[in-house]
């Protein structure tokens, strides 16, 4: 493990817990932020650039921007006093400790996996744009299609009623 | 002239460039005060809007190019028929990209008629109304950056970045050619500054999602058309149709229910 995979990891971990834990709604969305940016690193160092840089741009970009614009335009009010993690959380990160070693050993120990590091696939970004436009073309439509009726669902919730 | 040779170099440059509505969004909110988070607001409104035509109006050289790469872009547009080159600018797809990038960029950056965010008159320079000395100062320097930048992406995707417009001038070294065309269109933004008063918000919104959204979708159907008919007058026709038909349509639905009567003052008479 390389000293750069370990302030991301530590980085990107950080954000994600002050995301939860935090009592300021917009700090919170700032913290979340801060995760995606990690993320991003993350993919970039694995030589990922187009998924590296489609994170800064939709999750940094615009989806904690619109996270906040959200706060700020349906809530306004001081943070809450006590603080917003429940009784429980002890008792949670223990059922989630669990339940991820559990799984990490069935995965580390499951036969449909090639044992030993893989070659490193050559994945530039052009190949990406050549296998979306090609092989995937149609998961592509579907998803701009499930993308454009989410839209226009969201315009017709927010159109004005008209008065009878 | 190129420092790097990066393979998804416009992807970079949008992937920054779309950080820099959280820093400006943690400027105006972090100041605790309304005339700052009334720009923060306004700031995000309007980058939001605008990125899309400015990433949509670029993708159009992308699907000609066939590559993200800047220099890549830059070689492909240094050839020459008749002597002239073969600037994306001067193809009907490449001078409407380059009008939405253009009014684009303008909005990116906060310039006027853009300036909303940072209105003087209206919420006291906006987001860093709280921020003065050193801090204002990099405030400036980074919004003049950003300028000089996307100025620069606009030249390499439209103007032949460092190429020549005319065969027999390509003598002239590179960089000149290049400082040249950044301070051209520097001055062309600072003429517009002083050209034009500051929109409203409403006519900001209209005009990048009834008008510039639309427009940069036909331009991508436009560039495709182009790429795929024969290289002969023909085309040129088709792609001037259509974009003449669609700049003629969209700005008649813009001016629909819009009274440009004599301004009626309620208060001030």
């Amino acid at each position: 493990m390389s000293p750069f995979f370990i302030i991301t990891a530590v980085v990107t971990l950080l954000g994600a817990a002050f995301a939860m834990s935090l009592r300021n709604l917009v700090h919170c969305a700032l913290a979340m932020a801060v995760a995606f940016s990690g993320i991003a690193a993350l993919y970039l160092q694995l030589d990922a650039q187009f998924v590296g840089f489609a994170e800064i741009l939709v999750y940094v970009g615009a989806i904690a921007i619109l996270i906040v614009f959200a706060i700020l335009l349906t809530r306004s009010g001081e943070a809450p006093e006590k603080s917003v993690l429940t009784s429980g959380w002890m008792a949670g990160i223990a059922v989630s400790a669990m339940v991820f070693t559990m799984l990490g050993w069935a995965v580390l120990n499951s036969s449909a996996i090639p044992k030993g590091t893989p070659p490193a696939p050559v994945a530039t970004v052009k190949n990406v744009g050549d296998a979306l436009m090609t092989k995937f073309v149609l998961p592509l439509e579907i998803i701009g299609l499930v993308l454009t009726a989410a839209m226009i669902g969201a315009v017709i919730i927010a159109l004005k009623e008209e008065k009878k | 002239m190129t420092i790097t040779d990066y393979d998804a170099g416009l992807l970079f440059f949008f992937a920054v460039g779309g950080a820099v509505e959280v820093s400006v969004f943690m400027a105006g909110w972090s100041s605790r005060n309304k005339y700052s988070l009334l720009g923060a607001m306004r700031a995000i409104a309007q980058m939001v809007s605008y990125e899309i035509p400015l990433i949509l109006s670029a993708v159009t050289v992308v699907m000609v190019v066939g590559s993200l790469n800047l220099s890549e872009i830059v070689k492909h547009q240094n050839n020459y028929t008749f002597g002239i080159a073969h600037w994306h600018l001067f193809t009907p797809w490449g001078l409407v990209g380059f009008i939405l990038f253009f009014i684009a960029s303008l909005a990116e950056s906060n310039r006027t008629p853009f300036d909303l965010p940072e209105a003087e008159s209206e919420i006291i320079a906006g987001y860093f109304t709280e921020y003065s000395g050193f801090k204002f100062a990099l405030f400036f320097l980074g919004e003049y950056l950003g300028m000089f930048a996307i100025i620069g992406l606009g030249i390499t995707l439209f103007l032949g970045g460092w190429t020549s417009p005319v065969s027999f001038l390509t003598w002239i070294p590179s960089y000149i050619w290049f400082l040249s065309k950044l301070m051209a269109i520097v001055f062309v933004f600072i003429w517009i500054r002083g050209t034009l008063p500051r929109l409203r918000m409403d006519q900001l919104m209209n005009f990048a999602w009834k008008f510039m959204l639309p427009l940069a979708l036909i331009n991508i159907l436009v560039a495709g058309i182009w790429h795929y008919m024969a290289a002969d007058w023909q085309r040129w026709l088709v792609c001037s149709l259509i974009i003449f038909g669609a700049y003629a349509i969209l700005g008649r639905g813009l001016m629909q229910n819009q009274n440009f009567g004599k301004r009626i003052y309620r208060y001030a008479e």
